[in-house]
């Protein structure tokens, strides 16, 4: 068997500077099952795109079916037969499965209408050969997420994908769901397809992937027939590299748990459990590192913590007080900071100056304003150009539109805002995503401050190295779970985390 | 009491409400076809006003009804084009563009009456074609139901006809799937190769052509003559039909019905002394507590697909 | 020079667009008239020749200031509420009502028939409010539909409840004159309505920039996510900013009825809420800009009715140029590329000037 694609020294550098892809060569061979893990950042998700044409490379070539080839857009991969289904799923609400099967293909009479046997009997036909059942006159909105991703890969399929890309595609489903998705996934690949399926999952790779490219840090670690190693290994490849941190020194003082969390779960719209049975708490002067890959559970748990969203069931405490029921506003007088994952949805508002993103959360107390009426600009303006010289900030003034930072420096108002709130807790959820090293090291700092301040501190990072250097205690979340603690780190290591991040390994085993 | 319910429940009254309802129904399709793409076109008041002018003028001028027909139309159609330039190519906001466009037709419009009819309130100077009404044959005859459905302008026979379309369109052409995919989820139209701007300047073209036709009925079918913001309000009128009816066809049409009645009701109950103004509110009264009744329900149904933030 | 451009930016914009609009109007005057010059005389100059049309234009600014502001703050707030017309018309019947009916001396009943203006605008704002915070229902849709409401309730008391039988046509009760706004300047219709508008101008400038209310209303409308995530009451600001701009527009249509009529008049809805929303989008929602943009439109208007008047060219002329102006301004696009060749080579000038 050829390969069906194979990519050769990929380069691909985002604006901001970050190199996504470094030489990245794979093959991938016609009608196997190819699983890409890797943990975030490590490119796949690029590379994916790039494949699919929603990305262009910077350097690099693509070779489908032997033939040097461009991908200029998602049309033109879609007509060479390349299908993605992304984690998102991309279908409208208000039609019926057949109409989403076949918009963009529409089979028409007369050039105009629609014509309607002929889109049953394709959308029949496409659906039995492939083995998908799919309920053809129901509207979308009124399936299971299982249901509708079968028809995003029938849609795929029906516009004759040769090689379709599933992106973390078990992610959505539940345990039953994802055994109905493998047996057709394997159907397929009797069909003649091939399939590319992005994961982060190793238990699943086993079990259904004929071959495993691991990635990390943006290049090919190494791609190997899945029965050849076990998920160790493939963990060891994902996570494993020469320790080039340096842990921050211990913390002297561990004080009172601050924040507590007993049994918290969370039912998403979706009807999935987000959240299973959380129980942690943080003590003060401490920092409780969360590992785990994006998509588990964390998002919502954070949004859980700071009143940005409800649990379904569970408590939360600070110290004695339940704050469960409390708005975002009664969690910040609670003296709980909170550095959200999406600074540019959460932590900021665009086109408001530095000093407007700084008081956002204090703008009513006293010296910001009189009485909690009128604001003192003088004081504000103060306050914030101080706060740009300790916190390092690089701005023209404190008037300044938050547009004009860079990303580290917007992501530095947003820390120098949280930390100068005075907070006994610090919720911080991917602080140093996507900013430049200097500002990372400058944050690291500040949490290792605080933390020696005697604040909680409850730090959640997709990036392992970041959880390793600065935590005092980790657990580990996936699907929903925590499925480790470590309350002594010292000599813990990525690899010892790896197994649990991809639910190789879960407590108690 | 008795004369007016007589009245009110003659023949002539139904008759009256087609007649009414007709520009309201198709300025209300205009509306529902843009709502449908995800781009709302609220300026039909305008596209209403500037083709209502236009028809009269080429009639009065070039003695053809069928110039005027077609010049009306285009020029609906272009008001529509307009709107899309505006706001697909250059990144205006749809509902400001709209109220601007309302406000030009507003404004050239009567500059236009001074200049070709020397008169700023109407075109009576201009003798303007009429579009005929139709008496239809056998149907006629048949009692009371004769007198509804025959004699209406052809215009009111096309509105109606315009429902079919508009739910023909909809529903069994590619274009009116790709209209709907587009405004429900526009990566979902994106993923498969559906220009979504393009899908978009479409609708707003039809809902253009539509409005042409309300407006054309009403300076060339409801009266003959063209007078200064003579649609009253009737775009925003069919803003709360096509909305009341959820922006499907049968909704969309029994939507205007609606607002029809309600204006013929007005008309025949003048001479009472029940406050004409209290009927004249209903249908936007209703309309807000039918919005309202919407959203609670549609809150209440958590969204599941979309994490999209919407108007 | 690139750096001046860039700061004041929008500002520059909007001066193009304007300079745009009134560009285009002169070259259609120019075409269309047989008298270009008397015309464009009549337009430029027509409100500074004479005391009582100069009056005309300062007095035609009051109410468009206060809907101009009325607009801007919901604006500021992410809402697109316009429904400035129906309060004005609903808060002017009701507080008219109450003036003619009540009785009491100038400085007790002038506030008061103001207040009661006020609140019913207010209560009249907070129906939209409450739904788009509750139920997210399309405050767009509601407050246009309650526009028609507000015209259709409001004509049905004044016509039947407190009509003027004695006057030749449709009108209310003369208000006493208690609750008159006096007219100031002789030769003019300048009233104190008029300082009133410039006064709240200044004071909701004020409000949106330097109260706590003002900065959370502002910062929802920049981003109501942040707003949120930072402990803002989204759901009260979306209402009361509503409910604010209901309360100014009724108090711009009752001063219009205290200092310019004396009674309650209009039989068709005035437009001024309308044209709030021209001079909120010309002024960019801010009180100050409205002020300048309210008397632009106001001189236009004039210069339009005079125009009218004494060329060939009708007053409709001006509703052109105004829709041109919105478009361009409301065209984000527009000048976008020039904007970005300046940035461009600003960012290269300053990496020069480094190395």
């Amino acid at each position: 068997m050829g390969n069906i694609l194979s990519l050769k020294n990929i380069v691909k550098i985002y604006p901001n500077g970050v190199m996504a892809n470094k030489e990245v060569s794979v093959d991938i061979e016609e009608n196997t099952i190819h699983a890409i893990v890797g943990e975030n950042g490590a490119g796949k998700s690029t590379l994916m795109k790039i494949v699919f044409g929603e990305e262009a490379p910077q350097e690099g070539e693509i070779y489908y079916k032997g033939k040097k080839v461009n991908i200029k857009n998602s049309l033109g991969a879609i007509k060479m037969g390349i299908g993605m289904v992304h984690q998102q799923l991309m279908l409208a609400p208000d039609l019926t499965v057949a109409e989403n099967l076949i918009l963009g293909i529409e089979p028409l009479r007369y050039g105009v209408f629609l014509d309607l046997k002929k889109i049953t009997k394709l959308t029949e036909e496409s659906s039995k050969k492939f083995g998908f059942k799919v309920p053809l006159n129901k509207k979308i909105r009124d399936l299971s997420i299982g249901i509708r991703q079968r028809v995003e890969i029938l849609k795929v399929l029906m516009r004759n994908a040769k090689l379709i890309i599933l992106d973390e595609p078990t992610s959505v489903l539940t345990p039953q769901e994802t055994e109905v998705l493998f047996k057709s996934l394997k159907d397929l690949k009797h069909h003649g397809k091939t399939i590319i399926f992005i994961s982060h999952k190793l238990k699943e790779v086993k079990l259904i992937a004929d071959k495993v490219t691991v990635m990390r840090d943006g290049k090919v670690i190494s791609t190997n027939d899945v029965n050849q190693l076990d998920e160790h290994m493939i963990a060891h490849m994902m996570v494993g590299r020469k320790i080039n941190f340096k842990r921050i020194p211990e913390t002297k003082n561990i004080g009172n748990p601050l924040l507590t969390v007993k049994n918290l779960s969370y039912l998403s719209e979706e009807k999935i459990y987000a959240l299973k049975n959380i129980n942690f708490e943080v003590r003060a002067g401490e920092i409780l590192g969360v590992a785990g890959v994006d998509g588990n559970g964390q998002t919502e748990l954070v949004e859980i913590l700071t009143g940005l969203r409800e649990a379904t069931s569970g408590q939360i405490f600070i110290g004695e007080e339940d704050i469960s029921r409390f708005s975002p506003r009664e969690i910040r007088e609670e003296k709980v900071a909170h550095i959200p994952e999406d600074r540019m949805k959460n932590g900021v508002a665009e086109h408001a100056t530095i000093e407007e993103n700084i008081i956002v959360d204090r703008y009513y107390q006293d010296h910001f304003s009189n009485k909690n009426l009128f604001l003192d600009w003088k004081y504000i303006s103060k306050s914030s150009n101080e706060l740009i010289e300790k916190f390092k900030i690089l701005a023209p003034s404190s008037k300044a539109s938050i547009l004009s930072l860079s990303g580290g420096n917007i992501q530095k108002v947003v820390v120098a805002r949280e930390l100068s709130s005075n907070p006994r807790i610090i919720i911080a959820s991917q602080p140093t995503r996507g900013i430049d090293v200097g500002s990372e090291e400058l944050i690291h700092n500040l949490l290792k401050d605080a933390r020696d301040n005697g604040i909680a501190i409850f730090f959640v990072s997709a990036d392992l190295d970041e959880v390793l250097k600065l935590s005092t205690r980790i657990i580990v979340i996936y699907n929903g779970e925590i499925v480790a603690e470590f309350d002594e780190i010292k000599n813990v290591t990525q690899q010892d985390l790896g197994p649990y991040m991809l639910g190789v390994k879960k407590k108690g085993e | 009491m008795s004369p007016l319910l007589k009245s009110i429940l003659s023949p002539q009254f139904v008759f009256a409400i087609i007649r009414v309802t007709t520009p309201l129904l198709f300025a209300a399709i205009g509306v529902a076809i843009s709502a449908l793409s995800g781009s709302i076109n609220i300026g039909l008041e305008g596209i209403m006003l500037v083709s209502a002018f236009f028809g009269v003028i080429i009639s009065g001028f070039t003695g053809s009804l069928l110039l005027a027909l077609i010049g009306g139309i285009l020029v609906g159609i272009g008001m529509g084009a307009l709107l899309g330039y505006f706001h697909l190519k250059l990144k205006a906001d749809i509902i400001i563009a709209a109220i601007a466009l309302n406000m030009f037709a507003s404004g050239i419009t009567v500059f236009f009456l001074y200049i070709f009819a020397h008169d700023k309130g109407t075109s009576s100077s201009i003798t303007s074609l009429v579009f005929p009404s139709l008496q239809i044959p056998i149907i006629k005859e048949i009692p009371i139901l004769g007198e509804i459905i025959s004699g209406h302008n052809v215009l009111t026979y096309f509105a109606l006809i315009s429902v079919a379309l508009f739910y023909y369109l909809t529903y069994k052409t590619s274009l009116g799937l790709r209209i709907r995919a587009v405004g429900q989820n526009p990566d979902a139209a994106e993923s498969v190769g559906v220009n979504i701007n393009r899908i978009k300047l479409y609708s707003l073209l039809l809902s253009g052509f539509f409005g042409s036709l309300g407006g054309l009925y009403l300076s060339m079918g409801y009266v003959s003559w063209f007078s200064r913001d003579m649609t009253a309000g009737r775009g925003f009128i069919a803003i709360a039909a096509a909305a009341l009816g959820g922006n499907f066809p049968l909704g969309t049409f029994l939507g205007a019905l609606f607002f029809g009645i309600v204006n013929a009701i007005a008309i025949y109950i003048s001479p009472l002394n029940i406050p004409s103004e209290f009927i004249h509110s209903l249908p936007y009264f209703v309309t807000v507590v039918a919005l309202a009744i919407y959203s609670i329900r549609l809150s209440r149904r958590k969204k599941i697909l979309s994490e999209k933030e919407e108007i | 020079m690139g750096k001046f451009i860039l700061k004041y930016f929008n500002l520059i914009r909007a001066v193009i667009a304007i300079l745009i609009g009134i560009i285009i109007g002169v070259c259609i005057i120019y075409i269309i008239s047989k008298e270009p010059g008397v015309s464009l005389k009549s337009l430029f100059l027509g409100p500074l020749l004479s005391k009582s049309r100069f009056g005309n234009f300062i007095e035609t600014a009051s109410p468009i200031i206060f809907c101009g502001l009325a607009i801007a703050i919901p604006f500021q707030a992410g809402q697109f509420n316009i429904g400035a017309e129906g309060a004005l018309f609903i808060g002017a019947v009701v507080g008219t009502a109450f003036g003619v009916s009540t009785n009491m001396p100038a400085f007790l009943h002038i506030p008061l028939v103001l207040l009661v203006a006020g609140l019913t605008g207010a209560f009249w704002g907070s129906i939209p409010g409450f739904l788009k915070a509750k139920w997210n229902t399309s405050e767009l849709v509601i407050s246009l539909m309650l526009n028609y409401v507000a015209y259709f309730i409001g004509l049905y008391l004044i016509n039947f409840h407190f009509r003027d039988k004695a006057a030749g046509y449709l009108v209310s009760y003369k208000l006493p004159e208690t609750a008159w706004l006096i007219q100031f300047i002789p030769g003019t219709r300048i009233h104190i309505g008029v300082i009133i508008s410039l006064g709240f101008a200044v004071l909701i400038y004020y409000f949106l920039y330097h109260t706590t209310l003002g900065y959370e209303i502002r910062t929802s409308g920049f981003n109501i996510n942040f707003a949120r995530f930072g402990g803002i009451n989204v759901f009260k600001v979306i209402i009361i900013a509503q409910v604010i701009g209901g309360f100014i527009a009724a108090i711009g249509g009752m001063t219009e009825v205290m200092g310019v009529h004396r009674r309650f008049n209009w039989q068709l809805s005035p437009g001024y809420g309308w044209d709030g929303v021209v001079v909120a989008i010309i002024g960019r929602n801010n009180p100050l800009l409205i002020i300048p943009s309210s008397l632009f439109l106001a001189y236009l208007r004039v210069g339009g009715k005079i125009l009218n008047l004494l060329s060939d060219i009708p007053a409709e002329m001006i509703t052109v140029i105004q829709s041109i102006i919105i478009l361009l301004i409301t065209a984000e696009a527009f000048l976008a590329g020039w904007k970005y060749r300046i940035t461009v080579r600003e960012a290269k000038a300053k990496e020069v000037g480094r190395t």
